[in-house]
């Protein structure tokens, strides 16, 4: 394959991910569908947050027994648990940000497919399913490990079944659990990004000129990914992309590597802005100028 | 927001574009910086966070970032400032577009429409759950009043707790609350029992909801077999001539619990006829409209449960008179009938 094919094919892959959102204004959101991945590591978080707060709610009521001398800390236990079980998702999805302390880690959150807001009851009914998703097949497998009731045989059908249930997210290309489909929602990236500096604003702009040929070899992509090495500024990165760049164009080592590649940065992003305002819009370097 | 600054476009020379990515984002940045700064109030503190300046000026940051998005979109290539302002814009538009009431504005409305109109919503479901249940009851009352052996199919022996054909009137007699309880400790941990109820039968009837979307099929099955055990016990009790105090044993919470199982084998059920029925909507239009109906009932489910937790465990334990026990059933029956079906005029939108 081709390195212009794998660009395409990426190109593509993330595009695939993205979804129509238009606002009242008449904006596209274009939302991004969170992957599978960032799914499960924001279960697994929740999870042992869960798992910590009854540890420590444990201790507390066993510690407030032994001091009231009274079994009202043992239904307070039972219900604590219960709640807390039930109602984390619930509780968190229903605040401002739509997610739980695991999902604004990974920055995604929860919305309503329709565009509309996301209601209580949506919230209620794609919680209530997770009973079904996550604990029904811990029971078969509990269920398949007694074996005195049922066969082993019964056991594995019925956690195949759960199972396929619970991976339905892998079988739709919107990412949608169960609880998901039924409450009409999606989980999508909410990433923050910090509004950063502007580097391509300043007055050292035109400290080494590159005619247009120099400048034509590049499309969007490099420049953004340059964009990123600038704002990393990790120094050896830079010396091998200058470097990269400096054979490509057939210039000599002659500047410090961060003022050539910002100069070459600047004069690159106002000819490809420059484009965009004539309506061109060169993706990468295989693109046609 | 800010008009552009004329006396710099005017002396535009061929060096300097009218135009230029570095002048939009001078001109709008502050804009943008507004915006996030009160977005990140209104997260922290809600809407009381903000003062009514503040609040009046929040929908046009809001839009002035969502043009700058366009803008930016269209002209700039700076990576970094097109992922903040879709972010941004982002965030902005779930806060405005998010939340138009308070939660206690909510909860009121939740409680004196939203409940009882999801409930009505699914009467045809609620019917048939029901009759599902009674031809449960009826089916293993026949069986067992006919032959007493199929009492140890319907119910376990590790759950009867003695509660079988072999056991004596005044055992079972002592198990409704009569004559001396078999346990003396039962009664200091009544409210451990009621707990460990509420959360068992919110269990069951999550499970219930939860797998309605297989069809149905497996909301009416699990419903047809809590009647079964039902009928078992009915039938076991009245053979020994204690039907009438077995009822007001049951009854007493039995009226909430069993209709708050209905209730949710009907949220399920609905969410089943959906998928297979999506009538003019698409399958999964049909689906979640289905689920947030069925959401809202389940809500009102649980909080049923903890009613007939509370009764039961407390309540039952407490009152021992079956007379009292029918009257607080049917108290509570016509309760939940009046809170539900009683035609109310319609919430405004």
């Amino acid at each position: 394959m081709t390195p212009a094919e794998t660009l395409v094919r990426q190109r593509r892959a993330q595009a695939k991910k993205v979804r129509q959102f238009v606002t009242p204004e008449g904006v596209d959101l274009e939302l991004k569908i969170a992957s599978s991945g960032l799914r499960l590591g924001a279960l697994i978080v929740d999870m042992m947050l869960i798992v910590g707060a009854l540890i420590v709610f444990t201790l507390l009521v066993i510690w407030l027994g032994i001091a009231s001398r009274s079994d009202i800390m043992v239904s307070i236990w039972m219900l604590g648990g219960f709640l807390l079980r039930n109602f984390w998702f619930i509780g968190f999805e229903l605040g401002q940000r739509a997610a739980t302390p695991g999902k604004r880690l990974m920055g995604i959150r929860v919305v309503a497919r329709d565009g509309g807001r996301l209601t209580a009851d949506a919230v209620v009914a794609r919680n209530l399913i997770r009973e079904l998703e996550l604990f029904l097949p811990l029971t078969m497998i509990s269920v398949g490990a007694a074996e005195d009731m049922v066969g082993a045989w019964t056991a594995l059908f019925g956690l195949a079944w759960a199972l396929t249930l619970s991976l339905f997210l892998f079988f739709n290309r919107d990412r949608m659990r169960m609880g998901d489909l039924i409450a009409g929602t999606w989980v999508v990236m909410a990433t923050r990004a910090r509004l950063d500096r502007d580097i391509a604003a300043g007055e050292a702009a035109q400290a080494i000129l590159f005619d247009d040929a120099e400048l034509a070899v590049y499309g969007i992509y490099e420049l953004q990914e340059l964009e990123r090495v600038l704002r990393t500024s990790d120094a050896r990165t830079m010396r091998e992309v200058a470097d990269t760049i400096r054979a490509k164009i057939g210039r000599p080592v002659a500047e410090e590597d961060d003022v050539f590649l910002i100069s070459y940065y600047r004069q690159l992003k106002a000819r490809l802005e420059r484009g965009l305002l004539f309506g061109k819009r060169r993706e990468d370097k295989y693109a046609s100028d | 927001m800010t008009p552009p600054d004329t006396s710099a476009a005017g002396r535009t020379s061929a060096a300097t574009p009218a135009f230029s990515t570095e002048r939009f984002r001078a001109e709008r940045e502050a804009d943008w910086i507004a915006f996030d700064a009160l977005l990140t109030r209104l997260e922290k503190k809600g809407a009381r966070g903000l003062s009514s300046d503040e609040l009046l000026q929040l929908p046009s940051l809001y839009r002035a970032t969502l043009s700058s998005l366009s803008i930016a979109r269209a002209t700039s290539l700076d990576k970094a400032l097109l992922d903040h302002l879709e972010a941004l814009s982002m965030r902005g538009y779930f806060l405005i577009y998010g939340v138009r009431q308070s939660r206690l504005g909510r909860l009121g409305r939740f409680l004196l429409h939203d409940w009882p109109a999801a409930v009505r919503a699914l009467w045809k479901e609620t019917l048939v759950v029901a009759a599902v249940l009674l031809l449960g009851v009826l089916t293993s009352w026949a069986l067992v009043a006919s032959q007493p052996d199929w009492y140890f199919h319907f119910i376990p022996e590790g759950i009867s707790g003695g509660r079988d054909p072999r056991a004596s009137v005044e055992y079972l007699q002592s198990t409704l609350g009569h004559g001396k309880a078999p346990a003396g400790e039962e009664e200091g941990a009544l409210h451990v029992f009621a707990t460990y109820l509420f959360t068992h039968n919110s269990r069951v009837s999550i499970m219930a909801f939860a797998l309605g979307f297989a069809f149905g099929v497996p909301t009416l099955i699990l419903e047809y077999y809590q009647g079964l055990s039902l009928g078992a016990m009915l039938a076991l009790f009245t053979s020994k001539g204690l039907g009438v105090d077995f009822g007001g044993w049951l009854f007493i919470h039995g009226t909430t619990e069993l209709f708050a199982a209905v209730l949710a084998g009907a949220a399920g059920l609905r969410i089943g006829t959906a998928v297979v029925f999506p009538g003019a909507m698409g399958r999964l239009e049909a689906a979640a409209a289905a689920g947030r109906t069925a959401g809202k009932v389940m809500v009102g489910v649980i909080v049923m449960l903890l009613a007939a937790g509370l009764l039961e465990g407390f309540g039952r334990q407490l009152i021992t008179d079956t007379l009292v026990r029918y009257g607080i059933g049917t108290l509570m029956l016509l309760f939940w009938l009046g809170y539900y079906y009683l035609p109310r005029k319609a919430a405004a939108a």
